[in-house]
């Protein structure tokens, strides 16, 4: 009821609450069917790529494969470790769990963005938004909720009273934690240009292809985010957590049955929501492709369900890219990822972050432009040499005097 | 191209030409449809030395080569083989010579395939053909009897219901041991010692010069 009407000023309406429950009823059907979807597509499309064929006897193509897994892990035996922390080991699934679907709830599905609309459409007289919630926050409620995430790992790993999963969770945590600041410092330079937090707003921003974030925050911050959202999800490069070779299973070594596939369907489900998020930040989300005055409009289909049309088309894509670098990248050491994290990644967000923050000073104090950027470079390239000269003077301490722990 | 080739060569890695796996066992989920039963269920050809079931050969008199001596036994490193010879009936024997294996089982829950006994059999008697594709319900099924084992009249080994027998497979089953002994090499001159099989008769030698 709060949720509805915050300070119950008018009478609660039936719509509204169905078009609510309708809407929750959604997200979460279509969060567990493109879960199911992509654990298909991506064992589907690695196998191409390993000159292999996939999955193929369950159903056409073989695209029940997941629900066959998902009913097999279903009837197996639910073990608890004695040594375990028995409340926290059965809390930490449901910690991963709830806030992958939670993050999807922000993300625009659809809805006619085109001449100022908002994305605002009307079902049974009533004005709404194609998405679940659209919180004045937006975006930091992503990001809040994709630290949340990281307990359910830590936890995990801890409450197992084993010894590789909870260096698995240690490792999680500390690759979450170190990332989540490049997220984000690349996330604030959208929204520096979109000035707003709102996702339906930042969306809006992004009406022609000129306007989507990628380019209009030059690429820089696209790829920064795209490498931490990467870690961020424990995908291979970058999936120490559960570095087979090393940790056995990594964090969920000692879950099985329904738990261990809510560990699963989470993190399927976080590259389905990252994805989302990706797309609806840098790529404006359901917007139709547009250059100037001129859109591609696909006839026939009403504009609002073809919001919807273009942001599966858009988050497919990203789906195909994230299983692209799993077949691609081998796995990073880990004094290699933190590397990149720490030396590379964060101050390099940092500094786009910064360029962008004078130009946009500039613009509005109407100061010469080109003068403002060249000093930020000038001020970056000194702050880059003063950073490689700290990077080789405790290098060359770390030689001499060992390291410092 | 540095980081960014390894993207190019997993792409140009997709598609139908590269593919390495073949539609293994297909089959059997599409029974119903013969024309794609077909094509669902190709097999590789396997190799000329494949170490399969056994059988025990006839003579071209469709006499058994069998003479239950359990050299097999003997050298069986997975104690799989149980024989025991008896006395052959003057009035009607059932192999040349004074004894026949009267009892021959091989335990294929234990087989490990290493052709130990084909390589021990005096007379040629035991060969292994080239299926290794057959499975079982329960642990009885895994023995094979003589009577499993034995070629059927016409010299071909027997085709039981739960093998997985394609064309071409049942032919030259004694593969493994024409393709190491000297004399089944057509440039070998000395005298060919290969006794004859019912349904092949005296195989010529093969030539292995290459």
């Amino acid at each position: 009821m709060i949720a509805l009407d915050t300070l119950l000023s008018d009478e609660i309406l039936w719509a509204p609450l169905l078009i609510i429950l309708l809407k929750v009823v959604v997200v979460f059907v279509v969060g567990l069917l493109s879960t199911m979807l992509m654990v298909w597509f991506e064992r589907k499309a690695i196998a191409g790529m390993q000159n292999r064929i996939g999955p193929n006897k369950t159903g056409p193509f073989g695209i029940m494969q997941t629900l066959a897994d998902g009913i097999k892990l279903f009837f197996k035996e639910d073990l608890i470790p004695n040594r375990s922390d028995r409340f926290v080991f059965a809390l930490a699934p449901f910690l991963s769990f709830v806030p992958a679907f939670l993050a999807f709830a922000i993300i625009p599905l659809g809805g006619d963005f085109r001449n100022g609309n908002g994305g605002e459409v009307t079902w049974f007289g009533h004005v709404t938004k194609v998405q679940l919630a659209d919180p004045p926050i937006g975006v930091l409620f992503a990001l809040a909720i994709s630290s949340i995430a990281v307990y359910g790992i830590m936890l995990a790993g801890w409450s197992s009273g084993s010894k590789y999963p909870l260096i698995g969770s240690v490792r999680a945590s500390a690759q979450m934690v170190s990332y989540e600041a490049a997220l984000g410092l690349s996330l604030a330079c959208v929204l520096l240009l979109a000035g707003t937090l709102s996702t339906s707003g930042i969306v809006a921003a992004q009406a022609t292809i000129t306007q989507w974030h990628v380019i209009s925050t030059g690429i820089v911050p696209f790829i920064i985010f795209l490498i931490a959202a990467t870690a961020e999800l424990n995908r291979p490069p970058f999936d120490l957590v559960e570095a087979e070779q090393e940790l056995v299973g990594g964090f969920n070594t000692e879950y099985s049955s329904i738990r261990f596939a809510l560990f699963y369907l989470a993190e399927f489900m976080n590259t389905v929501t990252m994805s989302a998020l990706i797309v609806t930040l840098f790529f404006g989300g359901p917007q139709p492709l547009a250059f100037g005055n001129f859109v591609f409009d696909i006839p026939l289909i009403p504009n609002a369900l073809e919001g919807t049309l273009w942001l599966l088309a858009k988050v497919l894509v990203f789906l195909y890219v994230y299983i692209w670098f799993r077949a691609t990248l081998p796995r990073l050491r880990y004094d290699q990822l933190m590397d990149l994290g720490w030396k590379v990644l964060i101050p390099g967000a940092l500094g786009w972050f910064i360029l962008l923050a004078s130009q946009r000073m500039a613009r509005q104090n109407e100061w010469n432009i080109i003068l403002v950027t060249s000093i930020s470079v000038v001020v970056m390239v000194g702050g880059y040499l003063l950073l490689q000269a700290a990077f080789t003077q405790s290098a060359r301490q770390r030689e001499t005097q060992g390291p410092m722990f | 191209m540095g980081y960014l080739g390894g993207f190019i060569v997993t792409l140009r890695q997709r598609g139908v030409k590269n593919r390495v796996t073949t539609q293994y066992s297909g089959g059997r989920v599409y029974r119903r449809n013969k024309k794609r039963a077909v094509k669902m269920d190709e097999k590789l050809e396997k190799p000329e030395r494949l170490h399969g079931r056994h059988v025990l050969n006839r003579y071209e008199d469709g006499m058994e080569k069998c003479i239950g001596c359990e050299l097999c036994a003997a050298v069986c490193p997975a104690k799989c083989i149980h024989v025991r010879g008896a006395d052959n009936d003057p009035m009607k024997p059932t192999s040349p010579g004074e004894r026949f294996g009267w009892i021959y089982e091989i335990n294929y829950l234990r087989c490990i395939h290493c052709d130990l006994c084909v390589e021990a059999c005096p007379t040629e008697a035991i060969t292994e053909t080239k299926l290794f594709e057959f499975s079982f319900t329960n642990r009885q099924d895994a023995i094979y009897t003589k009577s499993e084992l034995l070629v059927d009249n016409s010299g071909k080994p027997q085709q039981l219901a739960w093998e997985d027998w394609r064309e071409g497979e049942d032919l030259n089953t004694s593969g493994w041991m024409r393709a190491t002994a000297a004399s089944g090499d057509a440039n070998f001159t000395g005298v060919v010692s290969w006794s004859g099989e019912l349904g092949y008769g005296i195989r010529p030698a093969e030539d292995k010069s290459e």
